[in-house]
């Protein structure tokens, strides 16, 4: 049986498809192989974000924690997706909760890992966030058309 | 573009703006706010898929509303009805055995002949999954003949998805049905978000877009973007139709009559007009 290793792993994530093999073994001394359960708490809001995580299976719910209504889910990640977006931007801190929904599969990135080999390498640290900036932008996008409500009334 | 409307697209009555009378035979909510309305039609033919039929009531008026079911079984029609104005509340109010005057089919319907060995993907938006319904009954039955056949269907919220009964029977004829909500109340198991992200294919694929023009657009977008040819996507439009026939001018989009020359059109087509803010 072939074992691939995480830097194989990683280049299969849509996130870092093609990325440069040298880089990918970079981050992939960052990086580690996870399963979860369904109900494993991935996040809290406003806890340090230690890890960022590329979903390969199942789905994570990014919830917030309204008063007097309870947990909102705003956003389901799933596979090819990423978990963990400002990773990069001081406090360093999760926005939302987050918890599986069903067995989750995937690569956890230690963000503090990640952010000192980005620090210490400006190439590394470009090609990473030009990474990034992809499901940053979809997702701006994506919650623009949330907002707009589109299947509701005509307003 | 090709304009000129298929003959499968002309009523079938001698003077196609004559209603006719159905009756209901069934009613069953569907959601907040739509209704599936079953209709016994003794001057119903059937329909291609997406073709849209003029439904009123004496002194109210009439609206247009696609077939959801009931397309090859004359005599028998299937419409799904979302209440929002004066026509459409009272259409949704109606009970088995009370009567309203139909017409139709009209437009021209979704493409689905000729298509095999292509990918399919079908978009559906809110009320969008009702005119679509036909198209993926028809995919469900040919499965087969294409490599895959992907549904991705999006809703307000899960109290908004309806068809519920027949996700199951999709998948099993070897559709992928994915999903998602922009809301969703705790315990929901499902997906919220939009529908792009569930849209993966790559390359060539033929799709059959329906729903709030917004979520049309990107749709179409993101397949343009990746490798999609505009004219193997097709939308289904939506403006103020009333004759049905294309003389009166009510539902022009630019040089477009929706009701005559839509309300499918493919992207190549439909792009353009959906850019311009005043139409």
């Amino acid at each position: 049986m072939k074992i691939e290793g995480l830097d194989h792993i990683l280049g299969q994530h849509r996130l870092f498809r093609d990325l440069d093999p040298d880089f990918l073994r970079l981050v992939a001394g960052c990086a580690a192989n996870r399963v979860f359960p369904p109900g494993t708490r991935l996040a809290r809001h406003g806890e340090p974000m230690s890890h960022i995580y590329l979903v390969r299976a199942g789905h994570v719910a990014a919830e917030i924690a309204a008063p007097g209504r309870g947990r909102l889910r705003i956003l389901t990640v799933g596979p090819d997706e990423v978990l963990g977006l400002s990773w990069l931007v001081p406090p360093f801190k999760w926005g939302t909760d987050a918890e599986t929904v069903d067995e989750v599969r995937a690569v956890e990135i230690d963000a503090d890992c990640l952010r000192r080999k980005c620090e210490a390498d400006p190439a590394i640290g470009y090609a990473v966030l030009k990474r990034f900036m992809t499901p940053i932008v979809e997702r701006l996008h994506a919650t623009r058309l949330q907002m707009l409500d589109v299947y509701g009334p005509r307003r | 573009m090709a304009l000129a409307a298929d003959p499968a697209a002309r009523p079938g009555a001698a003077d196609p703006m004559r209603p006719e009378v159905a009756r209901v035979t069934r009613r069953r909510p569907d959601g907040p706010d739509v209704v599936t309305l079953w209709l016994d039609w003794p001057g119903w033919k059937g329909s291609a898929p997406g073709q849209f039929n003029m439904m009123g009531l004496p002194g109210l008026g009439e609206v247009p509303i696609s077939v959801s079911g009931g397309t090859g079984t004359p005599g028998r029609v299937m419409q799904t009805i979302r209440a929002v104005g004066p026509v459409s509340r009272a259409l949704a109010a109606l009970e088995a055995d009370e009567a309203l005057t139909i017409r139709g089919p009209y437009g021209r319907p979704w493409p689905v002949a000729g298509r095999q060995g292509k990918p399919v993907l079908i978009v559906a938006g809110g009320l969008g999954l009702a005119p679509l319904r036909p198209v993926i009954r028809h995919f469900a039955r040919h499965r087969a003949e294409h490599p895959s056949v992907d549904l991705v269907i999006g809703a307000r919220s899960p109290a908004d998805l309806f068809f519920h009964d027949e996700y199951e029977d999709w998948r099993e004829a070897g559709l992928s049905v994915a999903l998602t909500v922009d809301h969703a109340p705790p315990g929901w198991p499902g997906r919220v978000g939009v529908v792009t992200p569930l849209i993966r294919t790559e390359g060539p694929v033929a799709a059959f877009l329906c729903g709030p023009e917004i979520m049309m657009r990107v749709s179409a977008e993101r397949l343009t973007g990746h490798g999609a040819d505009a004219g193997d996507i097709h939308v289904s439009l939506e403006r103020n139709m009333q004759c049905g026939v294309g003389l009166c001018g009510h539902c022009q989009l630019g040089p477009v009559l929706l009701c005559r020359d839509g309300p499918v059109l493919d992207w190549a087509a439909a792009r353009p007009l959906m850019r311009i803010e005043e139409l």
